[in-house]
């Protein structure tokens, strides 16, 4: 019924000849009916893909026209406030790129705009795994490749905004540098072996390049194509709801509406961005001024994501230890380098450690609504809160000016809150979850409450509650019980020692610290009594028969027909009715 | 066609051209699906879109060719802006943002919105595949002689540890020493400035000597030794600057209340670094009332009538002092180095 075009005949040929060499067709076969399930949070991921694409064609084009070089030139560039000025030829190729190159000043912005975008889109898509519990089996490998993507995204970002050499970004490094020196036993060698020398020299800029354009996206690309693979052969997980179960995936197929939609969502995030980057001024270094190792520029802020580190560095009491002719920063140490050691490696260690201290070791598909997971849900509103008050320590200046605070406070403010808040996030998340989970287990056993008020005959008010639609059922019922791992054995039942006992007793504290509060989902009997019950509710509201012409069809009025035997009057009617 | 067809019944044939079998979810049909007139509307939609998106790609072209690139444009809420750059990223924009709009378009009104489902398999090798690597393994180890050969499998073991040593050692000339800094280790470096006895104090930007007389009660520059600029030159580098730059400020003498050593002052005249002792910023903040100064990197606060120490912030050292004088001409001069390294601390620092 369809006409092949010759396009297509030919688009066939080339199919075939790829196949006899490299057995394609198995794949496409395999693969082009593949189903993906949908859901406006499956988009975070892909927007990071498609702003890391954005990245890399946006920072080819850059590589045309930047010079990765610290060699003093004098600007004579159009951008009439500093010409005549010495600058690094780094500096003044970025200002030519902006001022002097057409589409120059639109493609850093676009490339500045979707590295925000890129990493913040992460940082998002992180959190949509962690609250539904997709990071579980089979999916940890997929978690580790997340968290070591997220790292190389701050990395790749600090890498490039440092290398225009503005004063901004010169700030950043010697920061960066600071930092570095401050490593125990080896951070001076480190830090002259990385800059050739004292601070600022002239080789850190060129060796920033190559790590910057073409080690660090290697990496991330070597990391997302095995991210994606390992999405495509594992299958996306997806939200109960109504046909879904843990073994099946229900969605559309990749060809032909995943693939316009997915595609379509690239070319809307790409043109978004570049929208942004017309429109909206990103990092204007032009306003900044050359980098000098003696000039600073106050309120100076680094991109958002490097902002918790920053807030982490003026947080830190100023401890610094001095013996047997050595110092140790702690100042340094701890916030600059301990921290996000600590952060990182709980994040990515938190999928084995939830596995071992629950003892789940099946196979998850159907994500987890994050009510359901009280303690998960907890723990992740507690590390947000944690990373947002380091942040907020990271722009204390500029909250100081903006509300006239004094900065003092604000410090002290925070230094007490990082280890107040976070708990207390934590105590009232837990809290909410299981309040939803109790207004779940409500809904079950007695319908939802529509909010209409219904006055039976005998004078008795009540609520009417009516039935879940099969979405909300299924969506609700999908909630599994786990029992928390039971107490250990001092000994077994032939007196030996149990060797794991006081390891047994810790797992079963924690999982029960984990489950022990959830609220027990209703047996299947009890949640179809409780629908049912709901369905009479809600038949009470039903219109009722008029019994005065009851002989005639009254359809403009509603009316029906009366049938013998039918209760008679409303009052018969409504008795009858509530009798079930 | 097959049951992924929006028309399709729940009892159509099973999955066909590995079709997979339409989800047993309750399904609404769209306007379009129903009424050939919103199907059309919808086809004239996406391809208004697609036909916009080539419109604003020839608009680029002339903006490209069109728009002077210093232009610059006022628009509300963005500011001044060039206007080329505006006019690039609109249509840039919205080229790229229409096919993507349209292609959307066109699978949520023309495609199939019927839920399929497909079955997952476990990730789980079958236990023949599992056997089968199994004793693949144990033929390697055998043929090899792996297990059997003790040396040699240490050798080849000890022989693959030791191969990238050459690697790492090549990183050693990452940093090539001067010959100023010939023998010297990093420590001893960071530990020297340029200041030296009898040296001049330049201020900075201008290099002129500084005078007592510049410099008024309450006031504060910015300043370098007098043979920066020639090293700067020699060395073809900014690293001497990121050591040796000061500030100078002065206040009544009875208003200084410690010092890092007797009489290192000039007539209330105190010179001190002007990098940072937390992680190295440069430092101008300076409250003449209170005489702090305060680093805008993480506001560690210095008090400079207080030999300099911190009094909040981060930052664990106090500024280093510079002890001043003037020569016989009257200008202001070093006494010597400084007492103590500058900027951040390190290991060795001690
Ligand atoms: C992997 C993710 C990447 C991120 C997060 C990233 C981020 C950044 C950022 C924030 C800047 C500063 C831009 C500015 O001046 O405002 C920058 C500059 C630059 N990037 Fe990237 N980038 C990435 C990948 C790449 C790639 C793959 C290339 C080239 C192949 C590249 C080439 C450049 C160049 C040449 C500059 C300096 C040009 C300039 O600043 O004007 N980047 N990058
Ligand atoms: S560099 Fe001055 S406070 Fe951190």
């Amino acid at each position: 019924m369809t006409t092949t075009s010759p396009v297509e005949k030919a688009g066939g040929a080339t199919a075939q000849y790829v196949d006899k060499r490299i057995g394609s067709n198995k794949f496409l076969s395999r693969n082009l009916g593949k189903v993906f399930p949908d859901h406006w949070s499956f988009m975070l991921g892909e927007i990071a893909l498609y702003s890391f694409i954005v990245v890399l064609l946006t920072g080819v084009f850059l590589t045309l026209w930047f010079k990765p070089s610290m060699v003093e030139v004098v600007y004579d560039g159009s951008y009439v406030p500093l010409q005549g000025i010495k600058m690094s030829e780094a500096y003044a190729s970025a200002l030519d790129i902006s001022f002097d190159v057409r589409g120059g000043m639109l493609l850093r912005q676009m490339h500045h705009w979707a590295a925000l975008i890129f990493v913040a889109a992460m940082a998002v898509h992180m959190f949509r795994v962690f609250f539904t519990g997709a990071f579980r089996k089979p999916r940890e490998f997929n978690w580790l490749i997340g968290v070591g993507l997220t790292t190389l995204g701050l990395l790749a970002g600090f890498s490039g905004y440092s290398l225009p050499d503005d004063l901004l970004s010169g700030t950043g490094l010697q920061i960066a540098r600071g930092i570095m020196q401050a490593a125990p036993i080896v951070g001076t060698w480190a830090a002259f072996l990385l800059f050739g020398g004292e601070f600022p020299g002239t080789d850190f800029i060129s060796r920033l390049y190559s790590v910057h354009i073409l080690l660090i996206p290697g990496l991330i690309l070597g990391l997302v194509t095995a991210h994606l693979m390992l999405v495509w052969t594992q299958k996306h997980t997806q939200f109960p709801g109504p046909g879904r179960t843990n073994d099946n995936v229900v969605g559309y197929p990749l060809l032909p509406v995943y693939m316009a939609k997915a595609g379509g969502f690239f070319f809307i995030v790409f043109g978004i961005i570049a929208l942004v980057g017309g429109l909206v001024t990103i990092n204007p270094i032009w306003i900044f001024g050359p980098f000098t190792p003696d000039q600073v520029s106050a309120g100076s802020q680094p991109d958002w994501y490097i902002g918790f580190l920053d807030g982490a560095l003026r947080m830190m009491p100023n401890w610094e230890s001095s013996f047997w002719g050595i110092t140790i920063s702690w100042n340094i140490i701890i916030p600059a380098m301990i921290l996000p050691g600590l952060m990182f490696t709980a994040l990515g260690l938190y999928p084995f450690l939830e596995s071992w201290l629950t003892g789940d070791k099946r196979e998850h598909n159907l994500l987890d609504r994050p009510r359901n997971a009280p303690v998960r849900t907890g723990i992740g509103v507690m590390a947000i809160t944690f990373y947002a008050l380091l942040w907020v320590g990271g722009a204390n200046d500029i909250i100081a000016t903006a509300f006239d605070l004094s900065i003092n406070s604000i410090i002290w403010f925070l230094r007490v809150s990082i280890f107040i808040l976070p708990p207390i996030a934590f105590v009232v998340t837990k809290r909410i979850c299981l309040g939803l989970q109790r207004r779940d287990r409500d809904k079950l056993l007695h319908g939802y409450e529509s909010g209409r008020v219904l006055r039976l005959p005998h004078g008795e008010f009540i609520e009417v509650h009516q039935p879940l639609s099969a979405k909300d059922l299924a969506v609700i019922t999908a909630k599994t019980d786990v029992a928390p791992l039971p107490a250990p054995e001092k000994a077994d039942a032939d007196g030996v020692r149990n060797k794991h006992y006081r390891i047994g007793t810790l797992r079963h504290r924690l999982s029960t610290a984990f489950f022990g509060d959830n609220v027990a989902r209703p047996t299947d009997a009890e949640i179809e009594a409780g629908q049912h019950h709901a369905e009479h509710d809600a038949a009470l509201e039903a219109p009722l028969h008029e019994y005065e012409d009851a002989d005639q069809i009254s359809p403009g009025r509603g009316g029906a027909l009366h049938h013998p035997g039918m209760a008679e009057t409303n009052a018969e009617q409504m008795d009858e009715r509530s009798q079930h | 066609m097959t049951d992924i067809t929006p028309h399709g019944g729940h009892d159509q044939q099973p999955a066909k051209l590995g079709y997979s079998p339409r989800a047993d979810i309750e399904h609404r049909l769209r306007l379009a699906d129903t009424d050939p007139k919103a199907a059309r509307r919808a086809e004239r939609q996406v391809t208004s879109m697609f036909l916009l998106s080539m419109v604003f790609v020839v608009l680029f072209v002339v903006a490209y060719i069109g728009i002077d690139p210093s232009t610059e444009v006022y628009i509300p809420v963005f500011g001044l802006t060039s206007a080329l750059n505006i006019a690039l990223g609109l249509t840039l924009g919205l080229a790229i943002f229409l096919i993507g709009a349209g292609a959307i378009q066109w699978a949520k009104k023309l495609m199939p919105d019927v839920e399929v489902v497909q079955q997952r398999h476990d990730q789980l090798s079958p236990d023949s595949d599992t056997q089968e690597a199994a004793a693949n393994y144990e033929r390697g180890k055998e043929e090899s002689g792996f297990a059997r050969f003790r040396m040699l499998r240490r050798t080849l073991i000890g022989a693959l540890i030791v191969f990238p040593i050459p690697l790492v050692i090549m990183l050693k000339d990452l940093w090539v020493p001067t010959p100023e800094e010939e023998g010297k280790s990093p420590a001893d470096i960071l530990s020297t400035t340029l200041w030296t006895a009898d040296m001049r104090i330049v201020s900075d930007g201008t290099y002129k000597p500084v005078r007592p007389e510049d410099l008024p009660v309450g006031g504060l520059i910015s300043a370098v030794p007098a043979d920066l600029q020639e090293v700067e030159e020699l060395q073809g580098n900014l690293n001497a600057r990121g050591k040796a730059a000061i500030i100078l400020v002065r206040m009544e003498p009875d208003e200084i209340r410690a010092q890092q050593g007797d009489g290192w002052d000039y007539q209330g005249i105190l010179a001190y670094s002007k990098i940072c002792t937390h992680v190295g910023c440069p430092i101008a903040l300076y409250e003449q009332r209170t005489h702090h100064l305060l680093c805008p990197c993480h506001q560690s606060t210095f008090d400079l009538a207080d030999a300099g120490n911190v009094v909040f912030g981060p930052a664990a050292r106090r500024m280093p002092q510079l002890q001043i004088g003037v020569d016989a001409e009257g200008y202001l001069v070093a006494k010597s180095d400084f007492a103590e390294p500058v900027g951040p601390s390190f290991w060795e620092r001690g």
